[in-house]
């Protein structure tokens, strides 16, 4: 069972070979055993996980289990779980019990599919190393010493460990793709508005997009058909038909267009992780596609960008975790505004409070123009770049990050090395882009490297056929972390 | 020296939906605390707004009113502040870019009509309420009130006097119930008022330091307070002070307003669009579809009563205070030549209204329906009762007798217009009363009279009094 998809555990569970409680036993036991060396898990309920897998057999048992009925699947603490903690890993949301579903995990609880537990995240999803997590850091399968990237370090980290088959992870500005990418695992961010946001944790509502992390991109396209799909409790979500993202896995790329931004291979990348990269556009070039150079030339303003608009809705965003009707509150206050700085002082970590304090800062009177409103006019340059490369290509590719796993506490004290960690991920947020990573190497440490795809508006199945197709070819994606 | 004050109002009327602006709660009023407060009004982590489209179509509908334009794209923005009975910690408002912009309303100071612009119209949600009383020196948060849908209506800076801004007040009170956005209860908080207020040297066209005065609710705190506000603005500046920008509170147990926060200690609300919600697009049909069910407006509904039932301006302008009285009006007049809408215009504004007074009841409840009341003066009209009768006939009908014709028949109160009765009991009066028709006849008119209130009682008031004054004359000179 360790080293099954979740296309082969579901034909599994459906051909009774085993029985989704045995499923479910097999992977609690492992993030049991391996909860101290990585921290992947915030909360893990037993009793709950074995009570939904034994309903799913009996669903399974009666013929009525759908293509995930009983697979059981890890879920990044910022979803909203009914009767589950939902702490978004901070402090301040330590004693939250969800008492309602997020769109993606009513869909997953619909689907059959059983829950594991709850990830360990970045504060709030604010982070790149998931170093800024309440719950203590996440460490990388592959090497302990190094971080699992963030902020979805613990839905990385068990999917990399083999602690569950797939996960829920959001990405807000590379948090899906840039820890799949150090974890050496799939990761998917769809088209902004393809996932509910209803029941997600806001960051930074522009920007965030739930999506799925899995071993292979036929596992991604078989999750993102269960987690995608309109939900008029989030006006952003996109009305749309549903869609197979499995119907093009099998299409040949002989004649497909790659775009290579030139920027995306500039100096400052890891020489290990370009040449992986290298590689990997070799072996499409192998597979019958065409390379084309492209370019992004406000791709360089997408950090500096990014860090005014996510900050300036993080800072609204989390306003109402303010003590008064559930969530932490400080112990001892001398009267309402002291509750207010007490609470949210010892209740958010320091690069929460870091981005709350730059947000306010964009927003206020005086500033806002020169940071706020410069930065959205830079955000839809950002866009158009991409709009004017889609005419010359496919589908977009390059490295996830420009280095892989670093070491723990090697960037904690320089927020501005953090954030350039996602230097390649973040134009596609502001873009509102399906982006993608996939494994295609290791750097001279045996630490994986990750392939970017970018797609184009609604292209998910196409990027999802692109990478099943180098899957095919390639075995990046089944190599095993030492000691697993 | 001569002073001139200058208002502008901030009116929030609250939005006749039957559940909030952002969310599926209901919004009724007075439901045990908490009680009417979902999810998102509570804001919990990782729930969303979602805006109600009745909520913009009563805003729309209020545009066309006043003949404003209506944005075909506007935009939800976040006011950002921190209070506990603000669950978000923001308000979602509109801010630069209203669902209505500009317009105006025509109103009346004494006999003087005068017309105040209208500056925008936008939507926003009410926050929570804030008790402090019961706690044990805590507070509580009763968030029934968060999200409930609020049209903000602001004024150009054009009224001159606390009756002016009354005048205003009014009317739009009356225009936002006429056209069913809006309650109009101003006891339970529905319909509240901001006022603007500064003053400025009579024949000055600059505009003077100002100070808001928040929350008033009911007409009578509107005048009370804009009157002191203006007084001690003028006091200050003819001491030689200045005025200082703020916004202030009115106390009506001691009727003055105080200082509740200068513009220094204002907020920042660093507004900016909601990421949550879409900018609102309100496309040519939308608006074309609230045009062709708006009900005829009040100044439009008066002048047809003036044309088509040939009723006076006054009582044209009184049957049109409210919806339900111009409804009723019409029920009971439809199809009615202009002398029996005349009577069915006085029997509303004069007996009716003080009937209802008395009662405490609305036009809507009345005892007496529309066409119960047509039946009334259409025997009236038709010679049947006289106006005397008519009232007791009304009582009856009030009290639940019945129809007009019901109580006439049950109670014999038919008129007596035939001739040869009438003559009998006069001929029974004069030989009853022979000092009295000899008074008559030496020229003392006030016989008559009494030979009249004689001959109405001997037909217990049923005859008709016309031809008992015809044929009295006629017997007494033969």
């Amino acid at each position: 069972m360790l080293n099954l998809t979740v296309k082969q555990l579901a034909a599994g569970l459906a051909a009774r070979q085993f029985s989704s409680a045995e499923l479910t036993s097999f992977f609690l036991s492992r993030i049991k055993a391996m909860q101290p060396a990585l921290n992947a898990f915030i909360t893990v309920d037993e009793e709950a996980s074995l009570a939904a897998a034994r309903e799913a057999d009996r669903r399974l048992a009666g013929g009525q289990g759908g293509p995930l009925t009983g697979v059981p699947i890890a879920h990044k603490d910022i979803f909203c779980t009914r009767g589950w903690l939902t702490t978004c890993g901070s402090k301040i949301l330590s004693n939250f019990v969800a008492p309602y579903d997020a769109h993606v995990i009513e869909r997953f609880r619909d689907a059959g599919t059983v829950i594991l537990g709850k990830t360990n995240m970045d504060e709030f999803a604010m982070g790149s190393s998931n170093e800024t997590s309440f719950y203590g850091p996440v460490r990388n399968p592959w090497n302990r010493e190094t971080v699992p990237g963030g902020s979805s370090g613990g839905s990385a980290a068990a999917v990399a460990a083999r602690l569950a088959p797939a996960a829920t992870a959001t990405d807000t500005g590379g948090s899906i793709r840039q820890p799949a990418a150090l974890t050496g695992i799939c990761g998917l961010k769809p088209t902004y508005g393809l996932v509910s946001r209803y029941g997600m944790i806001a960051f930074a509502s522009s920007l965030d997009q739930g999506g799925p992390m899995a071993r292979t991109a036929e596992d991604l396209a078989l999750l993102l058909g269960a987690m995608a799909g309109f939900d008029a409790r989030d006006s952003t979500s996109l009305e749309r038909p549903a869609e197979d993202y499995t119907r093009e896995l099998a299409r040949p790329l002989a004649g497909l267009r790659i775009g290579l931004p030139k920027e995306f291979f500039a100096a400052g990348t890891d020489p290990d992780v370009a040449r992986a990269v290298d590689a990997a556009i070799a072996e499409y070039r192998r597979l019958g596609c065409e390379t084309v150079e492209v370019s992004l030339p406000n791709m360089k303003l997408s950090v500096p960008v990014y860090y005014v608009l996510a900050p300036a809705e993080a800072s609204s965003n989390l306003a109402r975790f303010d003590g008064v009707r559930y969530g932490w509150r400080a112990p001892e206050y001398a009267d309402l505004a002291d509750m207010y700085a007490k609470t949210r002082a010892q209740g958010f970590g320091a690069e929460v409070k870091r981005r709350i304090l730059i947000g306010t800062y964009v927003l206020s009177h005086g500033y806002y123009d020169a940071y706020y409103i410069k930065a959205q006019r830079l955000r839809r340059l950002i866009a158009q770049d991409f709009v004017a490369a889609f005419r010359k290509c496919d589908v977009i590719m390059g490295p996830t990050s420009p280095s892989t796993a670093f070491r723990i506490g090697e960037k904690a004290a320089d927020p501005v090395q953090m954030y350039l960690s996602d230097i390649f991920t973040i134009a596609v947020n502001l873009a509102g882009l399906p982006g993608m990573s996939i494994p295609c190497g290791f750097d001279g440490s045996g630490l994986p490297v990750g392939l970017q795809l970018i797609g184009n508006y609604f292209s998910e199945a196409r990027m999802l056929n692109v990478a099943h197709q180098y899957q095919q070819a390639t075995d990046w994606h089944a190599r095993v972390p030492p000691g697993i | 020296m001569n002073w001139e004050i200058v208002i502008g109002l901030e009116t929030h009327a609250q939005l006749s939906t039957s559940s909030k602006i952002f969310s599926g709660a209901a919004t009724a009023f007075g439901a045990a605390p908490n009680t009417q407060a979902c999810a998102v009004d509570i804001a919990l982590p990782g729930v969303l707004p979602v805006l109600n489209r009745g909520a913009v179509e009563r805003a729309i509908r209020f545009g066309l009113a006043v003949g404003a334009r209506i944005n075909p794209v506007s935009v939800f923005a976040r006011k950002n502040y921190f209070y506990p009975d603000l669950p978000k910690g923001y308000q979602i408002s509109q801010y630069e870019l209203p669902v209505v912009e500009g317009g105006s309303l025509a109103i009346v100071v004494g006999d003087a009509p005068k017309t105040v612009r209208l500056t925008r119209a936008h939507l926003e949600e009410d926050a929570g309420k804030s008790l402090h009383e019961d706690f044990h020196g805590m507070s509580g948060i009763d968030l029934n009130r968060a999200g409930t849908p609020l049209l903000e209506i602001v004024t150009e800076p054009d009224m001159r006097s606390a009756a002016e801004a009354v005048a205003y007040a009014r009317t739009l009170h009356a225009l936002v119930t006429w056209i069913g956005i809006c309650d109009g209860n101003m006891q339970e908080g529905s319909f509240r008022c901001d006022a603007n207020v500064s003053v400025r040297p009579a024949g000055s066209d600059r505009l003077g330091t100002r100070c808001e005065i928040k929350n008033l609710n009911s007409f009578r705190f509107l005048e009370r307070a804009i009157e002191f506000e203006a007084r001690r603005q003028i006091e200050i500046i003819e001491d030689g002070g200045t005025i200082r920008q703020e916004t202030r509170l009115y106390d009506p147990d001691r009727d003055e307003t105080r200082s509740m926060r200068s513009k220094e200690e204002a907020h920042d609300y660093r507004y900016f669009p909601d990421p949550d919600l879409l900018p609102l697009a309100v496309s040519d049909e939308w608006i074309a579809r609230v045009r062709g069910e708006m009900p005829e407006l009040p100044q439009a509904k008066r002048e047809r009563f003036v044309a088509q039932y040939a009723l006076t301006p006054y009582d044209a302008t009184a049957l049109t205070a409210s919806r339900e009285t111009a409804d009723y009006f019409e029920a009971a007049a439809g199809g009615a030549d202009p002398r029996v809408a005349k009577q069915v215009a006085n029997w509303i504004t004069v007996n009716l209204t003080a009937r209802l007074n008395e009662a405490g009841i609305d036009i809507s409840a009345s005892r007496i329906a529309p066409g119960q009341l047509r039946g009334l003066v259409d025997r009236i009209a038709d010679g049947t009762i006289s106006g005397k009768i008519a009232k007791d006939v009304f009582d009856a009908i009030w009290a639940g007798e019945g129809s007009a014709d019901e109580v006439i028949e049950k109670r014999g109160l038919r008129q007596v217009s035939d001739a040869g009765a009438i003559e009998k009991i006069v001929d029974e009066v004069i030989a009853a009363n022979a000092q009295q028709v000899a008074d008559y006849r030496a020229g003392k008119e006030k016989a008559f009279n009494s030979l009249v209130g004689q001959v109405m009682k001997a037909s217990k008031g049923r005859a008709n009094p016309q031809q008992v004054n015809e044929i009295l004359r006629r017997r007494l000179v033969s």
